[in-house]
């Protein structure tokens, strides 16, 4: 079966506000709204726009996390996904962590595409895809912004710093994608009510033989710095005239 | 202690990136800094020889192969895994190709990487941003692991020039693999100022209204030297291309003067220009967030105030 497999992570809602806790223990999450990864959203939406294509059969979608994370998952589930797996873990996992599980489920899977965000918008750390290529010894796709697949290759488009890069890659491969790839579709009531019944698996790391080793400790979180109040300046001339003593003109 | 650090320098072929330059002002700041920069290139002589001329580096390592003509993750990463053996820090800058490149090579060293270092503390404790730069964190590598680490280019002062590092063609033995190949690039940039490096930085956001609207930033930005950004609704309606996307997931900068013109100031656009020395908002909503941030506000109408800002400028 021609299966694409894709990882999403629960983040809290990019709306939010993030305010770090007083103490410097972490960032207030308590009733926040929570949500998909925006980015992963989209990693969905594409999996689920190939298999419209007719050249995927199956979409899996998984996760790595606390129990919560199954609501993120139905929500995907009633996106179009045919099944989910919820890999448990109640502490957060480093990426590389993250990336064994998910070398590990290919082994189960034998996903010809794996499709990921470009970056979880907590951490901002960028990271499980380009580490799951490395562990699987494939090619890697980042910051997708445009993706083709025929004939057992992908054409894909990268949003670099220099501008649109399009490279080609060997299937199976990885590829993370960026926003500009597609506009996810919204949920429909009845599709909520028919991923109800879809399945969704809930799994271990010991099960998967994945050890959840931490390699980094954070010691402390706190505000960044905060900008010093402007002036407000009435018209044109007075904001050249503004520029020209801060000698920026 | 003493600390060996690699760099992976970030070149275009044949000019070595300021990004590079960098990331050896992070490194210089860890204790003990004994500085190597890795140069993966078709043909490696120019670059080695910018890269040598940093001040603080003091080996240039140069691996040639004709896949490293464009940079290639999957080609370049198995080359610094091979080398990293000496090192216990492994850098690359934070611009999409240290993104697209360290997490492979912390992969294969079987370490974690610390993305976005804003701050080195000591030689395993780093400062970076999480939730698009609305919490700073520290983080400690744990003893005995590799740090590998992207650098987050806005916090550092390029380093300067005067050193004569030895230059050296390593060979690590590997064969980098033909499954992943390079297709094309496109710029639209033209020869306006590089977003990433100018001082000054004109801005537009989706109130500009289509990419013929846009042409008055251009203008503007002639004028003052600046280089054009933009938001991120800017680029998704098309009105500019998407390497001059500022914010979280476009480009972070560090201009003396950012020049923000109907631009709202969404969080995820702020992160990209908190290190500005002045920002200056011109937007006809005085609720707009981005006044939040702004040095310089002026309430009103973009499409009056900027030819009026050209004509006095003149
Ligand atoms: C995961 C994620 C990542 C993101 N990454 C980025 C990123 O990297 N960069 C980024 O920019 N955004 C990013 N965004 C999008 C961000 O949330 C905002 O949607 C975006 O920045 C808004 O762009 P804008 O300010 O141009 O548009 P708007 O928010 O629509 O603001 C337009 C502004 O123009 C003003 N205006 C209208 N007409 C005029 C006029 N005639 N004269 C003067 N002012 C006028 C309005 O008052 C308004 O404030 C991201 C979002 C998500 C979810």
């Amino acid at each position: 079966m021609k299966r694409i497999l894709v990882g999403i992570k629960r983040v809290v809602d990019y709306n939010v506000r993030i305010r770090v806790k007083p103490d410097g223990s972490g960032v207030l999450t308590e009733g926040v709204k929570m949500s998909v990864n925006p980015f992963d959203e989209i990693a969905l939406e594409e999996a689920l726009r190939i298999k419209e294509r007719g050249a995927a059969e199956e979409v899996i979608v998984l996760t790595v996390g606390p129990a919560d994370c199954q609501t993120q998952l139905r929500t995907c589930l009633a996106m179009g996904a045919d099944r989910a797996l919820h890999v448990q873990s109640d502490t957060a996992l480093e990426p590389l962590v993250t990336a064994r599980v998910l070398r590990a489920l290919i082994e189960r899977e034998q996903p010809f595409l794996v499709l990921l965000g470009k970056q979880a918008i907590d951490d901002d750390n960028g990271q499980t895809g380009q580490m799951l290529a490395a562990l699987w010894d494939r090619p890697q796709a980042t910051f997708a912004s445009k993706l083709d697949i025929a004939d057992g290759k992908a054409r894909v488009t990268r949003e670099i710093d220099a501008g649109l890069e399009t490279l080609e890659v060997d299937l199976p491969a990885v590829v993370t994608v960026d926003l500009r790839l597609n506009e996810p579709r919204y949920v429909k009531l009845p599709d909520i009510m028919k991923a109800k019944k879809k399945p969704l698996e809930t799994l271990t790391l010991e099960s998967l033989g994945v050890v959840a080793r931490a390699q980094l400790k954070t010691l402390h979180f706190e505000p960044p710095a905060q900008r010093h109040k402007g002036v407000r300046v009435k018209d044109a001339a007075e904001l050249v005239a503004a520029l020209k003593q801060k000698g920026l003109l | 202690m003493s600390h060996n650090i690699l760099i992976v320098a970030e070149h275009d072929g044949s000019t070595l990136s300021l990004a590079t330059a960098k990331c050896v002002a992070c490194a210089a700041t860890v204790p003990g800094a004994h500085i190597t920069i890795a140069v993966c290139a078709a043909d490696a002589a120019a670059v080695a020889a910018q890269a040598a001329a940093l001040a603080g580096v003091e080996r240039v390592l140069t691996v040639e192969h004709p896949l490293h003509a464009h940079p290639l993750a999957a080609a370049i990463a198995p080359q610094i895994a091979a080398l990293a053996g000496p090192y216990s820090h492994v850098f690359g800058p934070s611009s999409t190709f240290g993104k697209d490149l360290m997490p492979r090579v912390a992969a294969l060293l079987d370490t974690a990487q610390v993305s976005d270092i804003m701050a080195v503390e000591s030689a395993t404790r780093f400062r970076r941003p999480i939730y698009a730069g609305n919490a700073i964190i520290t983080v400690e590598v744990l003893e005995g692991a590799k740090v590998v680490g992207t650098v987050r280019t806005a916090s550092y002062q390029a380093a300067g020039t005067g050193g004569h590092a030895a230059i050296e063609a390593a060979a690590p033995g590997v064969e980098p693999p033909a499954h992943t190949r390079f297709v094309s690039v496109s710029t639209a940039g033209g020869d306006r100022p590089d977003l990433q490096t100018a001082a000054k930085v004109v801005s537009g956001g989706r109130a500009l209204g289509s990419a013929e609207s846009f042409q008055i930033l251009y203008r503007l930005a002639a004028k003052l030297g600046a280089a054009v950004g933009a938001s991120r609704a800017a680029v998704d309606a098309g009105y500019a291309p998407n390497e001059l996307q500022v914010g979280q997931t476009g480009k972070i900068i560090a201009p003396e003067l950012y020049i923000a013109i109907g631009i709202s100031g969404a969080i995820q656009h702020l992160t990209g220009i908190k290190d500005a020395r002045t920002i200056v908002a011109i937007n006809k909503d005085p609720e707009a967030p981005i006044f939040e941030v702004a040095d310089i506000a002026l309430v009103g109408d973009l499409f009056e105030i900027v030819p009026q800002i050209e004509q006095l400028i003149g």
